[in-house]
């Protein structure tokens, strides 16, 4: 085994790369969450983001266009569930369980045609001398734009929550939907408006797995981010930075397992790449260990107005 | 809004028994446009699925015994889920309690290799049984002692479960006589460890028949006994479980184990039967589809018998029309899926009453 083979600015590079994709997923679902709503359909939403843009990025040649029918895609799908929990007043566990096997459906049925093929994919941005730059340069300034613009949402989210009318409005919602109603706010409205906001996140995310991380289109292609995602908002206790801390956290395992097993390391493939699943295990069991923290006092639970 | 909902002061038993009937109505209307923008004939696709596979002279004969092959694995595994599911319990982790039960269970048997008795195939049973009540005590004790979420344990372990699957079926229970070929020993070449059909030509095996015992256990644990009372009063009522006594820890750990045993037993009589051996995709997701055969059969033992067989039935049909018609098989999925979809939405009638709005006073 040959250690030194592994780069560590190299290593921070890619874990970034790694951890997008949960990370958009992550950060909308958060926001969700913090309206009172537990979309378990991360997954489904993922997975069809992922095929419908990369779907669009092979017809079109353009991986932006992509991205913007990924989320769109998202979105649609996060409706339907948006409209079953929220005015068919079903139960939100197992709504978001019929999101993710109708998604993982819709996908590998629209994905067909496009197995093997290769997508366009991102460029890095061009950001000059500052790319050149020696350690900081890779990991800071050497990424394609997604990237960026996954920071700008958690940057935006947090603000949102902490900073504005709409974000206190959001957050009461999903502490109190009774009081938030009684006060006269629109709570079916303010949590589709979520919703739809968390399944466009859930798209990008897929989607920069299709185009960016991998970039191609294999049936199951997610294996599993969309629950990492809702993993993460946990650990996050359900705030903006620390899901993207619980991300980062999480590409780093992810990243550093493939480098091992590149490095050829005396443990088989298969128990390095159980490692990412199983540290989300532990990383679950620990904060649950703390008590509950954070969590909306609304979550889950079916708001119908009697008036 | 020209209309008002009264939430009913308990669901409707017309209407709880009635909306699978209706989802499966509304999943065939919406299957059916899905098939004609597939480019195919909606009735004759339709037709493929849901009668052919048992009515047809050249393929009824072939697919009449699938249907139980296919439903016996449903059935074991979404009965243990719907007592957790009734509890506010939720073990979404089936497939991998399911992939664990049948290592272990196949592993116990292949170390008796060649030996021949009739005590092995009952002890691999329980073998089986013990690996998915194992790997289903994970999620519940962590519930348990950190209040650890066991939605997304139980499902992370899937995962877990398929790598071990992945490195079992390349390196300890490979086939030492297959020249190196990924995947165990065949059970068929095994007798003492084949679980073969029980009434030849029926499809019936003793995964089948574990299904039915496990339906009337159900049954009467429900109906009839204090910890079934004691599963669907923490579900109805949560508050009034727990002054009447209810040990919500206790609930867990049976709930979660009971759902892993089955899903365990499953698996080791698929690998011991229709599949043949352990081998890297032997699992073929029925620890997912159990969790819409569940709610289909909303949750009750019968409801979940009937469902079983109904999504048998479409696995089958959908075989046989991605074979005539080249429908792919991820549209059968779909299909699956919306059949969940109409489900749930459907239930709406269940639980409320829908009033016309009486015009407000001005």
């Amino acid at each position: 085994m040959d250690l030194t083979s592994i780069n560590p600015v190299l290593l921070v590079a890619s874990l970034m790369v790694a951890a997008t994709p949960i990370l958009l997923a992550a950060i909308g679902e958060l926001v969700v969450e913090r309206a009172g709503v537990l979309n378990l359909g991360v997954e489904g939403m993922m997975i069809t983001g992922a095929v419908v843009g990369f779907a669009i990025g092979v017809n079109t040649g353009s991986p932006a266009l992509g991205f913007v029918a990924a989320a769109a895609g998202g979105a649609a799908l996060s409706l339907l569930f948006g409209l079953l929990t929220q005015y068919l007043l079903s139960n939100q566990v197992a709504t978001g369980l019929a999101l993710t096997l109708f998604g993982l459906g819709l996908s590998s049925l629209i994905g067909k045609p496009y197995e093997g093929i290769k997508s366009p994919t991102l460029q890095k941005l061009d950001l000059g001398p500052l790319g050149d730059l020696p350690i900081v340069g890779p990991i800071l300034f050497g990424h394609d734009p997604m990237v960026y613009v996954s920071l700008l949402m958690v940057l935006g989210v947090w603000w949102g929550l902490k900073h504005t009318r709409a974000g206190l409005i959001l957050r009461a919602v999903g502490e109190n939907h009774d009081a938030a109603h009684a006060l006269g706010y629109k709570v079916v409205r303010v949590r589709m408006a979520a919703i739809a906001f968390g399944g466009a996140s859930a798209g990008l995310g897929g989607a920069y797995i299709s185009l960016v991380r991998v970039p191609q289109w294999v049936e199951g292609l997610t294996a599993g981010a969309g629950w990492i995602a809702l993993a993460i908002v946990v650990f996050a206790s359900w705030r903006p930075w620390r899901a993207l801390l619980g991300a980062y956290l999480f590409g780093g395992v992810t990243v550093l397992q493939l480098n091992l097993q590149a490095a050829g390391l005396a443990i088989p493939v298969e128990y390095l790449s159980m490692s990412p699943y199983v540290v989300t295990i532990l990383v679950l069991v620990l904060i649950s260990a703390r008590g509950r923290h954070g969590a909306p006092g609304s979550l889950g639970r079916i708001f119908h107005s009697t008036g | 809004m020209m209309f008002r909902l009264e939430k009913r002061p308990s669901p409707s038993r017309l209407w709880a028994a009635a909306t699978p009937v209706l989802a499966v109505v509304a999943t065939m209307i919406a299957g059916g446009v899905m098939f004609w923008l597939l480019g195919k004939d909606p009735f004759e696709a339709i037709r493929i699925i849901f009668w052919d596979p048992l009515f047809h002279e050249t393929f009824g004969p072939y697919s009449r015994p699938q249907l139980l092959v296919k439903a016996g694995p449903l059935i074991l595994i979404a009965i243990g889920l719907s007592l957790g599911f009734r509890a506010g319990i939720w073990n979404i982790g089936a497939e991998g309690q399911y992939i664990m039960g049948a290592i272990i269970g196949a592993g116990l048997g292949l170390a008796f290799y060649p030996t021949e008795s009739r005590l092995i195939f009952p002890l691999m049973v329980l073998a089986g049984a013990f690996g998915g009540w194992l790997w289903a005590m994970i999620p519940a004790l962590l519930r348990v002692r950190f209040g650890t979420n066991e939605i997304l344990v139980s499902l992370m372990l899937v995962y877990v479960a398929e790598a071990f699957l992945a490195s079992v079926s390349q390196g300890l229970l490979r086939n030492p006589d297959g020249m190196g070929f990924p995947g165990s020993r065949n059970f068929k070449d095994y007798p003492a460890a084949h679980n073969g059909e029980i009434l030849a030509g029926t499809g019936m095996h003793w995964g089948v028949a574990a299904a039915l015992v496990a339906v009337i256990f159900a049954h009467v644990l429900l109906s009839r006994h204090m910890l079934g009372f004691q599963v669907r009063l923490s579900g109805e009522a949560p508050r009034a479980a727990r002054f009447a006594g209810v040990r919500p820890a206790r609930l867990v750990l049976f709930c979660l184990g009971m759902s892993g045993a089955l899903a365990g037993m499953a698996g080791l009589f698929e690998v011991s039967g229709p599949a043949g051996q352990i081998s890297i995709d032997f699992n073929s997701g029925y620890g997912f589809t159990a969790i819409i055969v569940a709610f289909l059969g909303r949750l009750n033992p019968l409801g979940i018998l009937l469902a079983g067989l109904l999504m048998a039935l479409t696995y089958i049909g959908g075989e046989l029309a991605s074979l005539m018609l080249g429908i792919p098989a991820a549209a059968i999925q779909l299909f699956q899926g919306m059949l969940l979809f109409f489900l749930l939405a459907m239930d709406i009638f269940t639980n409320f009453r829908i009033r016309l709005k009486k015009p407000e006073a001005a």
